[in-house]
């Protein structure tokens, strides 16, 4: 488990077509799922920021017993990036669930802000509330704003809301 | 409404309860449902399937699913995926999808 001010854990995982996704930082890390609504409901905000940032790297992570949870598969992830006619990120299965623990993930979606160093600097929730869209992720894009400013993120750590992680 | 039961079932697994439950207190004040509601905690997958819990939260009045779960959906811990009336998705019902259905019930 990471705080702020740590070094980030590089992970080397696959993405959705079975290609490497190479660690690189800047990055946002999330971790998400498909059968979560919390997560769901934050989804289109947070494609949104990847889209907006494009000299930032952004990592979709799904850590969950796919076991237990059959739509948090592969290819249930798969599927659903095919569906979406691909993702402005690369979205990975964790299927060790190594990633999740050594980032100390809690829940989908749980995001996390990488710098250039690979320092932590920020955790938590997208914005204050997965029912309003309005918000934009207001969260994550103030971190990455002061972030790629050069600037202390003035709010580093929220409480991080969704589902909790589907551990074996 | 004197002898209706209200069930809200939760998995711990799931924050969206407490949600939940105040919009549905809220909901049965503004209807003027004199009833108490009744927590029913889901611990285990086996009480999820004895239960036909499809996921947290589900609320029942008078045993009958306010949001009925489609025919396919799995019986298991987790949270429940709902839609608001204007698509979204949402891990708690729509307000008016409760409101309507504690009507129907009265």
């Amino acid at each position: 488990m990471i705080a702020i001010g740590d070094t980030a854990p590089e992970f080397d995982l696959s993405d959705t077509d079975g290609e490497p996704a190479p660690f690189e930082t800047p990055a946002v890390v999330i971790f998400t799922c498909n059968h979560c609504p919390y997560a769901l409901a934050w989804h289109d905000r947070l494609m949104d920021v990847a889209r907006d940032y494009r000299d930032v790297y952004f990592y979709a992570i799904n850590p969950n017993d796919d076991e237990r949870y059959p739509a948090d598969s592969f290819e249930a992830m798969r599927e659903r990036v095919r569906r979406d006619e691909g993702w402005p990120m690369p979205y990975l299965r964790d299927g060790t669930q190594e990633v999740a623990r050594a980032y100390g993930a809690k829940t989908t979606p749980d995001v996390f802000v990488l710098d250039s160093n690979e320092v932590l600097r920020y955790r938590g929730a997208p914005d204050a509330d997965y029912n309003d869209p309005t918000l934009n992720a207001i969260w994550l894009r103030e971190a990455l704003d002061a972030m790629l400013a050069g600037e202390e993120v003035a709010r580093p750590e929220t409480e991080p809301v969704g589902c909790s992680v589907k551990w074996k | 409404m004197s002898h209706t039961a209200v069930e809200l079932l939760f998995w711990d697994g799931c924050p969206s309860h407490p949600e939940a439950l105040d919009q549905l207190d809220r909901i049965l004040r503004e209807e003027g449902v004199r009833t108490s509601v009744e927590l029913v905690e889901v611990t285990s997958d086996e009480q999820a399937q004895r239960e036909r819990f499809p996921g947290s939260p589900t609320i029942r009045i008078n045993g009958q699913d306010v949001i009925p779960p489609g025919d396919t959906e799995p019986f298991s811990l987790t949270c429940r995926v709902y839609r608001s009336r204007d698509g979204r998705v949402t891990p708690v019902p729509d307000p008016e999808d409760l409101r309507e259905a504690v009507r129907r019930a009265r």
